[in-house]
This record gives structure tokens, sequence and C-alpha cells, in this order.
């Protein structure tokens, strides 16, 4: 069954009843990232998509309102309009989830996506100033407001952002926007192995030229990016926004600093654009598999030590984002999560997410990093305090 | 002593078991970290929001994690409110303590553990000072972002307690946007990790709820912080306008037009006299408000981006522009506005106000700021950051008449509903604390506040964290069990 309120209130209520009933509900939008979590067993649907539309955008305030269904490329589109954009970059995770359809605002926040730029701007739940949701008891309640500080009382904001429709039905959104760079220039460094690729990712964020995107692509999957443009075998490529001058300055600053590394290219704007939307959508993963694809956070040396101990015992393919934080790993076969997880946790920790896989690969493996179990304890108790008779999305964050 | 805003009335249960609760806490701590005298409580009654005071029943200053988790472990079984502390510069009563508490300070948990440059991070003891972490990491070129102006006394704890934010949050965002990890020690002792020097939760961002709980959900031994490399130049620009108006239309522009400064501060007349008159800065006398405005960057991209906002500044009618040729010309700009709070206590007392308000709102609800505390008799000056709309109105007013310092509470009360009914809320940076928690109710429905003190269970069900603060007592379902 698919439940499709058109008003708030109106979702208030068939979440009262469901909570009456105790009807496990699915939260969603229009499910292109419903691949998220673990499977689980719902008895309805409960989609945002009827609650769309901009609330309020204030372009000079530099902050929108928007209803939780509102499609994203609707948002984008009347920010674009403004010179304005969202400042963490938002990644489409349609191409490696094989999934269809307009990814939502609300969407977007309760899975928290982020892109290249999230290792120097934030992740969604950065950019997020306030909310509107329902809880598991039907009431509906705000958080957080349309100002860009504010530490009136718990902040439920962050709370929310990332609890993957498992604590709240979100029903609107208020968040922070940025003007958009005038340009952009992205400077490759070729032919780096990956633990040479970090040493110089490190050391092009301690200059002073901001730079707001910083990816290593191996051997592997250099030719995937750009239609095969790149050149040299591996790419290290380091972005650069603002004022025309300013770009070309910073960027000039960086490949002295860094020309002894390797042979240096430089991209336009226009190169620029394609090649961070690549890596944003994971491009080379994008293959129309189930090969199981993970998505790791550990610190930034700590990537390529990872990649490194697994090589040895797995059969894996993988590129860097966030200065080597931010690991996409493609396995072969099978998930290997206890491997995966048992090699972040010796490299210094992280957290491993896995974004797809057979169903049967699916069934057995946990997709959210397990918590301690104290932790683990705390979690439960949390969603406990929103969602008292856990009717939402019950088991998708849960560890197995 | 003003006494409007209520406590906990202390346990009975607590108080005559003080000698006992003592000799305990004496085994679990070294000597030097246990004080119980009186007159050495006394430092420990307050902190900056100096109007109300308490005796705590102890204070336990404990070396490192496990003696944290000793003495919690220890008060959650014996039921016994714990408040933590770290420098006490709490501008809203949050690290006030009660009769029946025992304050866990983190003052002798100093210590910068590791300043790792090629993840960008510091890791630090929760007692290591704001500006602590700046200096250590300046050596290698990184700086730690959120710049309170108290940066040289307060925690980080104390910053993570309070999401506090500064004068150069404009650009890089407040406390939660830069903190990455804690280990926090839960109320009955336990020790939990969140976060690290990776990205993101896992799970739940618990990172995030911890960030601004007020000690409410556990205390913070030890953070990770994200550095960042130092910009190669840094300049401010001073503005004078002959009213409040044009200098907050200006804001708005320079915001409106895409150029993101690392601050804009602003100060209004009342201000600019305090301030001239201590740090002799060279504020310009004959304007009725005043604009800093920083920029960061290569010379060329300062020049350029200076070139925009005092253009932006013109259209607006400004009437001094003065740029700095030096580093030491800089540096006087900034300790006028960095000396605010303190030049303002040596000639009144204050209490300052911490709303926030959509930037669109600053002109009228500076406007009515004003017509707010002349109506009490009272005087106010502004000084805050304007960028991301934070007001900070400082009321003055003479702590010896009580009768004065009711109407400053009152002023400062319709202030903050004002800032509300803007579209704002009641606190930017300073907490709710004491000071605001009866204010709650203004800002949110009572089913939302039952939700969040609901989140607070989850951490803390006996209530025994830091329980005065931040929800109206009188909504608190400990409230009744409480009674002495
Ligand atoms: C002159 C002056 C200027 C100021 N300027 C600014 C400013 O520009 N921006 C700004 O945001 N604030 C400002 N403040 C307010 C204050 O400095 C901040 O709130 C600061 O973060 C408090 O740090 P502290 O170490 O003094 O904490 P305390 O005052 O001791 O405690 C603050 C709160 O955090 C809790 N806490 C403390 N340590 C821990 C811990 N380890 N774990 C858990 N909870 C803890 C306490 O219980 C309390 O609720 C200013 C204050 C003064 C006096």
């Amino acid at each position: 069954m698919i439940l499709l309120p058109e008003t708030e209130a109106e979702a208030a209520a068939m979440i009262r009843d469901a909570a009456a009933k105790n009807t496990r509900l699915a939260l969603g939008g229009n499910g292109t990232r419903a691949g998220f979590g673990n499977a689980f067993l719902a008895d309805a649907i409960l989609r945002s998509t009827q609650l769309s539309g901009i609330v309020d955008y204030d372009p000079a305030e530099m902050v929108m309102s928007a209803q939780a269904g509102t499609p994203l490329a609707a948002i984008e589109a009347a920010l674009a309009q403004n010179r304005q954009m969202l400042a963490f970059e938002p990644m489409d995770h349609r191409p490696v989830m094989g999934t269809q359809g307009e990814p939502t605002i609300g969407g977007v926040f309760a899975a928290n996506v982020a892109g290249p730029r999230r290792f120097v701007s934030g992740a969604a739940r950065d950019s997020l100033l306030g909310l509107r949701f329902v809880n598991g008891e039907g009431e509906v309640l705000r958080a957080g407001g349309r100002v860009m500080k504010n530490v009136t009382g718990l902040d439920l904001v962050k709370l929310l952002a990332g609890s993957h429709g498992t604590l709240g039905f979100i029903t609107e959104v208020t968040f922070r926007v940025l003007p958009v760079p005038q340009t952009a220039a992205t400077v490759v460094l070729s032919d780096l192995e990956d633990a040479e690729a970090a040493q110089a990712m490190a050391a092009a964020m301690a200059l002073s030229v901001e730079v707001s995107g910083s990816a290593h692509l191996p051997p592997s999957v250099k030719t995937r990016f750009l239609a095969g443009g790149l050149p040299g075998y591996a790419a290290t490529a380091l972005r650069i926004e603002g004022p025309a001058e300013a770009v070309s300055l910073r960027a000039e600053r960086l490949v002295a600093a860094l020309e002894d590394y390797g042979p240096v290219t430089r991209l336009g704007a226009q190169e620029t654009a394609t090649l961070w939307r690549e890596i944003r959508d994971v491009h080379p993963y994008a293959d129309s598999t189930t090969r199981p694809l993970w998505r790791v956070s550990v610190a930034p040396s700590a990537g390529h030590q990872l990649v490194a101990a697994l090589r040895l015992e797995a059969g894996i393919d993988t590129f860097y984002d966030w200065q080597g934080g931010l690991v996409w790993m493609r396995m072969e076969a099978e998930p290997e999560g206890e491997l995966l997880r048992r090699a972040i946790r010796a490299t210094g920790g992280g957290h491993a997410t896995l974004l797809r896989a057979s169903a049967q690969a699916r069934a057995t493996t946990s997709a959210f990093e397990p918590e301690a179990p104290a932790l683990a304890a705390l979690s439960a108790r949390v969603k406990a305090m929103l969602d008292p008779a856990n009717i939402f999305s019950p088991g998708k964050m849960g560890g197995f | 002593m003003s006494q409007a805003i209520a406590f906990l009335p202390p346990r009975a249960a607590v108080l005559s078991r003080r000698a006992a609760i003592i000799a305990d806490l004496s085994d679990l701590l070294p000597a030097e970290c246990l004080v119980h005298d009186p007159r050495e409580l006394v430092p420990f009654e307050t902190d900056a929001f100096v109007s109300y005071r308490r005796l705590p029943l102890a204070v336990a200053l404990p070396n490192n994690t496990a003696e944290v988790s000793a003495v919690l472990r220890y008060c959650h079984r014996h039921g016994i409110p714990v408040v933590p502390r770290g420098a006490g510069t709490s501008l809203s009563g949050g690290a006030i303590p009660q009769e029946d508490a025992v304050v866990i300070g983190l003052s002798r948990m100093a210590r910068v553990l590791e300043i790792d440059t090629a993840n960008r991070t510091a890791t630090v003891q929760a007692g290591v000072t704001n500006l602590a972490i700046s200096e250590r990491a300046g050596a290698e070129g990184f700086f730690y972002a959120p710049d309170p102006s108290s940066q040289l006394a307060c925690t980080i704890g104390g910053n993570i307690g309070m999401n506090s934010g500064g004068a150069h949050c404009l650009k890089y965002g407040v406390t939660t946007n830069n903190l990455l990890g804690v280990k926090l020690v839960l109320v009955d002792g336990t020790v939990v990790e969140l976060g690290g020097k990776h990205l993101d939760a896992g799970g739940y961002d618990l990172l995030g709820l911890v960030c601004g709980s007020e000690g409410q959900l556990g205390i913070v031994s030890e953070a990770t912080v994200r550095l960042i490399a130092k910009p190669e130049g840094a300049q401010p620009v001073l503005f004078g306008f002959d009213t409040s108006e044009e200098a907050g239309a200006c804001v708005a522009d320079i915001i409106a037009s895409g150029i993101i400064p690392v601050a804009i501060e602003f100060m209004d007349k009342p201000a600019i006299e305090i301030c001239e008159a201590f740090a002799k800065a060279g504020y310009p006398l004959d304007v009725g408000a005043l604009l800093i405005v920083e920029v960061e960057g290569s010379e060329p991209e300062m020049e350029a981006m200076l070139k925009s906002i005092v253009a932006i500044a013109r259209k607006h009618g400004v009437k001094t522009v003065r740029e700095c040729q030096s580093a030491t010309e800089a540096a006087l700009i900034w300790k006028g506005r960095k000396s605010a709070f303190g030049a303002t206590g040596r000639i009144a007392d204050y209490i300052c106000m911490d709303g926030t308000v959509p930037l669109g709102q600053l002109s009228y609800v500076l406007k009515r700021t004003g017509e707010i505390v002349a109506g009490f008799g009272l005087r106010v000056a502004n000084v805050f950051h304007a960028g991301d709309g934070n007001m900070h109105p400082l009321i003055l007013f003479n702590a010896n008449d009580p009768d004065e310092a009711r109407k400053a509470e009152e002023a400062g009360n319709e202030i903050l509903k004002l800032c509300v009914d803007a579209g704002g809320c009641l606190t930017g940076e300073h907490g709710v604390g004491i000071e605001k928690r009866d204010l709650m109710r203004h800002q949110y429905t009572d089913a939302e506040l039952r939700q969040q003190m609901r989140v607070r269970e989850a951490f803390d069900a006996d209530w025994l964290l830091n329980p005065s603060k931040v929800f109206p007592l009188e909504g608190q379902p400990m409230r009744d069990t409480t009674a002495a």
C-alpha cells in the first residue's frame, strides 16, 4: 500500500493511525535512495511526493524553505536562476543504485547526502537550518529555524538529517545556500601511486589556496572519467573555485608547490564541471550490476592504507575522494563486510556503508556500520524516543 | 543578586549525605582534585552570568577520562546531580551549579594530544582553551576556525556544550561544523566514542546532537576538531554610517552580492563610544553605526573583494571608510571589537542578549530593541555578528539597584521574544542555560519541548546532568520527585 498525504496534517493523521494499528511504514520520497540500509519489512510506504513546492526563497538571505517532496531538480533550477547552489554538492545515487525517478529534497537531507565539496564545506546536515517533521506518535514538530546560528535547545535537526526515515517523516526543510563560484579549474597530477597521491593531496590542503575537491583516480578507473580524456595512467585531481583572477592565481601556486610530484595538467571550467560530477556520482561503478559497492569514510591518510591491506585478501576496485578519506570500493563478488570492517578498525577507524549488493548479500550484511554495544543501545533509546511504536522503517538502520 | 529565575529545589536526600559523599569522592580522586571547603567552592558558584550564584556540594577536577567516568558512575548510582564545567565563561548561566550538585570541572584536562597535519585534525582534552588549539596548530600553518571573543579562557568542552561561534564563523561555520569527534562519558560512566578523524556518522548523528546540548547528554572528555590552513592574509575594513539602518542595509547587500567575507561585525553609537574610550582604536565618533568587514586571501584577491565591498558601502552612503595599511592597523580595528564586552563591563553592569534574526529583519529588530530598552529607562549598546544575524544587545544597568536589575532582565526577555517573533531564535551561540530557559515556550510548542526532553532522557533518564538548565522546570518530568 502506498500512502500519499497531500498535507502535513494528513500525514500526521496517517502516522497516528499507523501507530495505533502497529502498521510498519517505509518512509520515502521517490525512492531513488531506497536501496540504503538493511532490508526490512513494511506494511505500507508513506511518500512525501505530494508535499511539493518551494515555500520561501530569499536569494539575498541565501535561505530556502521547501516541502520535503519538492524535486531536487526544481530546487536546483530555482537556485541556478539566482546563481546560487547547494554547498554540499549532493550526489545523485540513481546511476550506481540503478534507481529511477526524481530525487526529492527531503530525501537528500534524510540521507545526509553530499559530494566532493563535503570535506571542506560540510554535508547536507551542515547546510540544514531547520525542518518540520512528524514523529512516530503523529505529532507535527519543528526543529531549528531559518537562521544560521541557533543553539536554542537540542539540535534535533542534526539527528533527523541522516536518519534515513527511521526517526521522523520530514515534511519541510529550510537550508542555507551559497553563491555559485564564478569559475573553477582543476589541477591534475599524473601517475602517482595511491600513497604518493595521499601525500600530495595533504600537501595541497596545507596551502592557503582553498582546494574544494581532492580526488585520486587510480589506473583501473581513470579511463572512465572524462571519456578517457585524463592524461597519464593515474590522475590526482585538485579543484579550485572562485573569482576568475583568484582561481588562476591559486592554481599557479598549487602547481608551483606540487610539480615535483609528477606531470601537471590544468583543466578549464567545462571539463572541471564534468569531471567532478562524474566523481560525485561514482561514475566508474555505474555499471548496471549488483556487484557490492561500499562507501567508506576514514581519515584521509588512512584511505590508501586500508586499500593496500584489503588488496591482499579481496578482489576490489577503488577510487578516492575527500583527500583520500572517502573510499569508493567495488567488490568483485561478495561484500566481504567482516573483512572490510576489521581492516577499517585496524587502520584507525571510520565506517563503511553498503550502497549496493545482490538481495542475497544484503540479507546477510549490515548496510550501516554496526555500532559498539553502548552506542548501539544509546541509538536504540534515541529511536524509541521519537518512534516509540517502532513503525518507521524498523530495522533499516539497526544492526544485525 | 537576582532571584527571578528559579533553580530546582535541592534534593534533601543528597544534602543530608554531604559528608559521606565527599568522603566517597575522595576515594575516587587524588586529594588535589577534590574541592569541598566552602571558601574554596566560591570560585565555582557562578559563571559569566554573574547575577545568579549557588555554592555546589563539591567540585571534582579529574585528571583523565577514567576519573570523569568514576565520578559520574558514583553520582549516577547515588542520584546526585552533576554540573559539567569548562572555564565558566558561559553568559547564560550554563555552568552555574546548584547546592546538591557535584561540579565536574575539566580544567586539569588541558593537554593537546595530537596535531595531525596530514589529516588536518587536532585531538585535545576537553579543558584545552579554544585559543591554545590555534596556537599549537599555528606553528604548522593551521588554525581552528570558531573564535569566540572569550577564546583566551573558554575551553573546547564548553564550546561544544554551547556550540559556540565567533566573529569568523560567517565563512567557516560554528563549532558543530568544525567538530569531528568526541570521547563522551555518559551519565552512568560508560565511555563512548562519537566520530573521529573521518567524516559523517556511521549511524545516527549523535555528535551533532551532543554539540550544543549544554552538558545535559554527557561529559565530553576529549575532542577531535578540524583544522584549516591559515589564509595567506586577512584584511579588515572599517565603515562608518550615519544610521544603523544604512549599515544594516549594507550588510544585506554584501551578502546578497555573493561575496562571503570571513566576518561582518556591527557596532552602534553607544558601543563605538564605549569601545573607543577603552581601546583607543581610532574609531570615528561622528557616526551612528560602524561595520568591520574582514576578507581573506592573497593580496590581489583581497584587493578585488575589498573593492567590491567598498563600492557597495558607497551605495549605502558610507561616511567613513578606513582600509588598513599595516598589520598594526588591522589589529587595532579588531582590538576595539574584541574588547567590547570588557570595555562595557568597566562602565556599567550589563547583560548580553544573543538572539538571532533573519538578515532582512536586522534594521527593524535594532530599532525595536532601542525602543524596548528605552521604555524601561535603561541604555543599550549593540555589538554583534551582523553577517549571520546574531545580535548582541548589551543592556546596561546597575546591579546594586534591584529595580534596575529586574528591569534589565525584563527588557532582555522582551528583546528575545522580539527576535523569535521576527523569525529568529532565542540564542545564536550563548546557549539557553538558565537565562533563557523560561522563554523556551515562546519559541517551541509543548509537544516540541516534550520531544527534546525525551531525547535528552535517552541519555539521562534520571535528569542528573545539569538539570536546572534549558528546559522550563514546570515541564520537567522529574520535577515533582526532586523537591526537598
Ligand atoms: C567576554 C566574553 C565573550 C564571549 N564571546 C563569545 C563569542 O564570541 N561567541 C560565543 O559563542 N560565546 C561567547 N562567550 C560565551 C562563552 O565564552 C562560551 O559559551 C564558551 O564556549 C563557554 O566555554 P567555557 O569553557 O567557559 O564553558 P562553561 O561556561 O564552563 O560551560 C558552558 C556549558 O557547557 C557545559 N560544559 C562545559 N564543559 C563541558 C564538557 N567538557 N562536557 C560537557 N559539557 C560541558 C557546561 O555545563 C555549560 O552548560 C563569551 C563569554 C564572555 C565572558
